[in-house]
C-alpha cells in the first residue's frame, strides 16, 4: 500500500431496536477520491454517514482517520478532524437567516460571512440569499445552504447525502465541477446517491450497500447502470409504461390570472398564472425550488385562499372553487400530495389508520360526528396492500416508516378516492428507486383512467419520463406549455434559469 | 463494555404514560421523604399520613370523593385543549365566574322550591365559565394573543370581581357585613350522593363528563381534528382544518367545565358564595390533566390521587403538625417529576449487555 487512506472503516456495526442498520461495514476513502455510496433507502447509508460524522456511535467496529484509530464522539470532533457533511434531512434553524445559520458553524461576523456566502454562491452556482430566513425557504434552498456551510468550513473529507436531487441540470454540472476541483486538491468526497448516471459521471469507486451490508466495491467507470441497479436492489426494475394519451382531453381544472403575494418578502409572488389541466394528461411543472411552486400548489389545494378581486379564478369542472377550503376541494375531487411527508402529509405520531382519516373522512367514514374506526382501518389496510407499503400494518405510526414507504402510503391514500384532479409536489424526492418507479406507475395508471394530474418536480428526468405537457416556473411566473415529446431537455433547462424564449420559439416551430 | 442507551420507542404504547405517572409518584414519595426528614418527621409516618391515613376512614374517603369532583371536571375540559396545544391555565378564574353566575340565580330566586333552579344554575355556571374563557379565545383567534397569558391574567380579574361582589352587590344583607352571600336554599344545592358524607351529585356529573370525554377523544371527528392541529399544524392546514375553530372549541369546553366545577362548590360543600371558593382547583386541574397523560381514563385516576394529596395534607397538618403547604409541595413535585420523566413517553432506556455487543460484532 503506497498511500494511507483518508478514512478507513472496519467492521462497523450499528443495531436499532427494529433493524440492524449497519452490519460489519468496511469502507476506504483515499485523499482526492470521489467515492460513491450507493443503495436504496433503508440500506444503511445514512446511518453509516452519521457514524463517520460522529452523530451516531457504532456498537462495534473501528474508524481510522489518516492512519490513526479515532473515536469520533460528536460532530464537533468530526469537524475538528476535518470531516464536513451535507445532510439529506436538513439541520438548519428555521427562525434564523441563511448567514446566521452558517455563522453557527463557521467563524466570522455576519457581514463578513454574507460576503463570503455571496462569493461562494456565485463560484459554485448555489443561489442563496444570505439575509433570507430559512423558514420561508423550500427544500432546494435549504440544501444549498447546507452545501455552502460545509464548503466554507474547508474540510478534508466532505460527505454529501443526495446533494443533486434539487438542482437544475446546469447546477448539477457546476456542482460536479466544484467537487472535482475539490478532489484535485486532495479532498476526499463521499457522494451518496441513487442516480446511477451521476455516479458514473462523477465518482471513481462505488461501495454498494443493501440491507445494512456492503454487497460490492466496484469501479464506477466500468460498471453500467444495469449492473449497479442489480447489485443495489438485488433485482431489475421495469421502466414505467407510458401509453398514448387517454380520455377526451377536456379541461378539468382551469386556472386564470392567479396572483398571490406571500407574507414573506423573500418568497416570490405568483404573477398572472394561467394553467389548464386536462383529463388523461399529466402536466409537469419544472423549475428550481423556491420559484413559487410552493405558493402555487397551496393556492390550488386551497391552503391559501384568494381574497382580493385580481386574485384570479380556479375553476373545477365548470365550477369556481373560490374560497373553498382544502377539505371542501377534496370532496369535489381535487386531491393534493404535499412535498413534506412527515408533519404535513402525515402526522408523525399518528398511526397509518389515523393518518388515512386526514384526507378521507368525508368519504363515508363519519357518522353523526363519530369516526367509523373499523372502516377507516380497512381503508388504510387497502392502501397498504395496493401500494405494497412495507410497514407493521395500519397500527404502525407514520414516523416508523421509511421515507419511500410513507410516500407510497400518502400517494395511495389520495389515489384510493379516485381523484378527478391530483396535484403532487416532488412525489419521488428522496425516495428509493423501487418506490419511485412504483409511485410513477400509479400516477400514470390514474392518468389512464382519465384523471388530470399536475406534477411539480425539480427532477427534470422525472418530468420528461412521465409528463405529457411541461411548463416551467421561474420567479413566480409560469412558462407556456410545451409537449414533452417534442421539447428538448436543454430548452427546459434554460427556461429553469429564466429564459422562456427558447422554449416558446421551439414549441411554435412544431405547431 | 456494557452501557445504558436511550433510544426512541419503535411504536406507541399505552403503558408508557402509566409507567411515567407511576415513576412520578415514586419520585414524589422519595422527595417527600427528604422533606419530612428535614422537618424531623419519620418519612414513612409522613407518607402514611398523606397517602394512607385518609383511606382508613369513611370520612376520609368521602372528602377525597368530594374534592375529586371539581378536579375531574376541570381536568377533562383542560385535557381537550392541551391535546390541541391550546393552553388554558385560567380554569381557576373560569371556576370563579361560573360560581358567581350560579349564585346570581340563587339570590334572584331566593325562596323558590322549583326543581328547575339547580339545572338553571348549572347552565348559568357553564355559560359564565365559557364567557370568561371565550374572551381569551376571541383574543387568540382574532389577534393571536397568547392564551396562556390571557387566561392567567383573567383569573386575577375574576378574583377581584369576586371580592367586589361578595363585599357589595351579592353580600348577604343580614350577614353582619361578612363578605359572603346568603346561604343557598335546598333547591339551589346538589343532593347528597352518599349518606353520611359531603359527597354530592357533582361527582356524578364529573364521572358522566369523563365518560363523554372517553367517547369524544376516541371516536369524534372534532377531537381528531383538534389533535392533528396540536401535533402537526402543517398537516392540519393541509387537511383543511380550521385552527380558529379548534381554539374556540378548546377554550369554550374547558371554560364550561371549569364553570360547572364552580357551581359544584357553591351549590355543594360551601352552600354560598364567599371569598375562598377554591383551594386552587383550577391550577391543580392542570396537574391532573398532565399526570393523567391527557387521557380521560388516566385523568380519573390522577384526579383521585390529587384529591388524596389535598385531604392527606390536611391529615398531616392535624396528626404531625407539618405546615399545610405540604399539599402544594406534593402537587408541585408530582408535576415536576412527571415532566422530568416525560421523555420516557417517546423514548426508552435499554441496558446493553457486554455479551450482546460481542454477538453483534463481526466474527472475523
Amino acid at each position: 500500500m503506497v498511500e494511507t487512506p483518508l478514512l478507513r472503516l472496519r467492521g462497523v456495526t450499528k443495531a436499532y431496536p427494529a433493524v440492524l442498520a449497519n452490519d460489519a461495514v468496511d469502507l476506504d476513502v483515499m485523499p482526492g477520491e470521489i467515492h460513491a455510496v450507493l443503495g436504496e433507502n433503508g440500506a444503511g447509508k445514512s446511518t453509516l454517514m452519521k457514524i463517520i460524522y460522529g452523530s451516531v456511535r457504532p456498537d462495534a467496529g473501528t474508524v481510522e482517520w489518516r492512519g490513526e484509530q479515532v473515536d469520533i464522539q460528536s460532530p464537533l470532533k468530526a469537524r475538528d478532524l476535518g470531516i464536513g457533511m451535507v445532510f439529506q434531512h436538513f439541520s438548519l434553524f428555521e427562525t434564523l437567516t441563511a448567514a446566521e445559520n452558517i455563522s453557527l458553524a463557521v467563524p466570522g461576523t455576519i457581514a463578513d460571512l454574507s460576503t463570503r456566502i455571496r462569493a461562494a454562491s456565485a463560484q459554485f452556482g448555489l443561489d442563496v440569499e444570505p439575509d433570507s430566513r430559512v423558514q420561508a425557504m423550500t427544500v432546494g434552498e435549504r440544501q444549498r445552504i447546507e452545501i455552502l456551510r460545509c464548503i466554507l468550513q474547508e474540510p478534508k473529507l466532505i460527505i454529501m447525502d443526495e446533494p443533486t436531487s434539487v438542482l437544475p441540470p446546469q447546477g448539477i454540472a457546476k456542482l460536479f465541477e466544484t467537487l472535482r476541483r475539490l478532489a484535485s486538491e486532495g479532498i476526499g468526497i463521499i457522494f451518496i446517491s441513487h442516480k446511477l448516471d451521476e455516479i458514473k459521471a462523477l465518482c471513481d469507486t462505488a461501495t454498494v450497500m443493501r440491507g445494512g451490508r456492503v454487497v460490492g466495491v466496484v469501479d464506477a467507470k466500468v460498471e453500467d447502470a444495469r449492473s449497479l441497479t442489480r447489485l443495489m436492489i438485488g433485482r431489475e426494475i421495469a421502466a414505467p409504461s407510458h401509453s398514448a394519451e387517454r380520455g377526451d382531453g377536456h379541461a378539468v381544472l382551469e386556472v386564470a390570472g392567479l396572483n398571490h403575494t406571500p407574507l414573506d418578502p423573500f418568497a416570490p409572488a405568483l404573477k398572472d398564472i394561467s394553467l389548464t389541466l386536462r383529463s388523461g394528461q399529466i402536466t409537469g411543472i419544472a423549475g428550481v425550488s423556491g420559484n413559487g411552486q410552493d405558493a402555487l400548489t397551496r393556492a390550488l389545494a386551497g391552503e391559501i385562499v384568494q381574497g382580493s378581486q385580481d386574485a384570479g379564478t380556479i375553476v373545477l369542472e365548470g365550477a369556481e372553487l373560490g374560497a373553498d377550503t382544502p377539505d371542501q376541494r377534496r370532496t369535489k375531487g381535487l386531491h393534493f400530495v404535499p412535498e413534506e411527508r412527515l408533519g404535513r402529509g402525515a402526522v408523525p405520531i399518528h398511526t397509518l389508520s389515523e393518518n388515512t382519516g386526514l384526507t378521507t373522512h368525508h368519504a363515508g367514514l363519519v357518522n353523526w360526528g363519530m369516526v367509523k374506526l373499523g372502516k377507516r382501518r380497512a381503508l388504510a389496510q387497502g392502501t397498504i396492500e395496493a401500494m405494497d407499503v412495507r410497514c407493521g400494518g395500519p397500527d404502525a405510526t407514520a414516523q416508523s416508516l421509511s421515507g419511500g414507504n410513507l410516500q407510497k402510503f400518502i400517494v395511495g391514500r389520495e389515489l384510493a378516492l379516485r381523484p378527478k384532479v391530483l396535484i403532487a409536489s416532488q412525489p419521488t424526492w428522496g425516495v428509493d428507486v423501487g418506490a419511485a418507479a412504483a409511485i410513477r406507475q400509479k400516477l400514470i395508471d390514474l392518468r389512464d383512467e382519465g384523471a388530470a394530474i399536475l406534477i411539480v418536480s425539480e427532477e427534470i428526468e422525472e418530468i420528461f419520463e412521465i409528463c405529457d405537457t411541461i411548463q416551467v416556473m421561474f420567479r413566480g411566473q409560469l412558462s407556456p406549455p410545451v409537449q414533452a415529446q417534442t421539447a428538448s431537455i436543454d430548452d427546459v433547462g434554460l427556461a429553469m434559469a429564466g429564459d422562456f424564449d427558447a422554449l416558446v420559439l421551439r414549441e411554435a416551430a412544431h405547431v | 463494555m456494557s452501557r445504558l442507551v436511550i433510544e426512541s420507542r419503535p411504536e406507541r404504547t399505552v403503558w408508557a404514560p402509566i409507567q411515567v405517572s407511576l415513576l412520578a409518584v415514586l419520585l414524589t414519595c422519595l422527595g417527600g421523604s427528604v422533606l419530612f426528614m428535614i422537618y424531623g418527621v419519620p418519612p414513612l409516618k409522613g407518607l402514611d399520613a398523606i397517602f394512607i391515613d385518609p383511606l382508613r376512614t369513611s370520612y376520609g374517603v368521602g372528602e377525597i370523593l368530594l374534592k375529586m369532583a371539581p378536579l375531574l371536571l376541570i381536568a377533562q375540559g383542560l385535557a381537550i385543549g392541551f391535546r390541541a396545544q391550546i393552553w388554558n391555565i385560567g380554569a381557576e378564574g373560569q371556576l370563579i365566574v361560573g360560581a358567581i353566575a350560579a349564585t346570581a340565580l340563587a339570590i334572584q330566586f331566593q325562596g323558590t322550591t322549583s326543581p328547575l333552579l339547580l339545572p338553571a344554575m348549572i347552565i348559568a355556571g357553564m355559560m359564565g365559565g365559557m364567557v370568561w374563557a371565550g374572551i381569551a379565545a376571541l383574543l387568540r383567534a382574532q389577534f393571536n394573543a397568547n392564551e396562556i397569558l390571557v387566561t392567567f391574567m383573567l383569573t386575577s380579574v375574576a378574583l377581584q370581581l369576586l371580592y367586589y361582589l361578595v363585599a357589595g352587590p351579592m353580600r348577604d344583607p343580614s350577614g353582619f357585613n361578612f363578605p359572603q352571600s346568603i346561604r343557598f336554599d335546598a333547591a339551589a344545592k346538589f343532593p347528597i350522593l352518599i349518606e353520611g358524607t359531603r359527597v354530592n351529585a357533582s361527582l356524578f356529573i364529573g364521572l358522566v363528563a369523563s365518560l363523554i370525554a372517553v367517547i369524544f377523544v376516541q371516536r369524534s371527528l372534532v377531537s381528531y381534528k383538534m389533535s392533528v392541529g396540536g401535533i402537526a399544524p402543517a398537516a392540519a392546514t393541509y387537511a383543511g382544518y380550521s385552527s380558529k375553530k379548534a381554539i374556540w372549541l378548546a377554550l369554550l369546553i374547558s371554560g364550561g367545565a371549569a364553570g360547572m366545577a364552580g357551581v359544584g362548590e357553591v351549590s355543594g360543600p360551601l352552600g354560598m358564595l364567599q371569598r375562598n371558593i377554591s383551594p386552587g382547583y383550577g391550577y391543580a386541574g392542570i396537574i391532573v390533566a398532565v399526570l393523567g397523560g391527557l387521557h380521560p381514563i388516566g385523568i380519573i385516576f390522577a384526579s383521585a390521587l390529587m384529591a388524596l394529596v389535598y385531604v392527606g395534607g390536611d391529615f398531616a397538618l392535624l396528626s404531625l403538625g407539618v405546615p399545610n403547604a405540604v399539599t402544594g409541595i406534593f402537587q408541585g413535585m408530582l408535576l415536576t417529576f412527571y415532566l422530568a420523566c416525560s421523555f420516557l413517553l417517546t423514548s426508552r432506556i435499554r441496558w446493553i449487555k457486554p455479551d450482546a455487543l460481542k454477538q453483534e460484532a463481526p466474527a472475523d
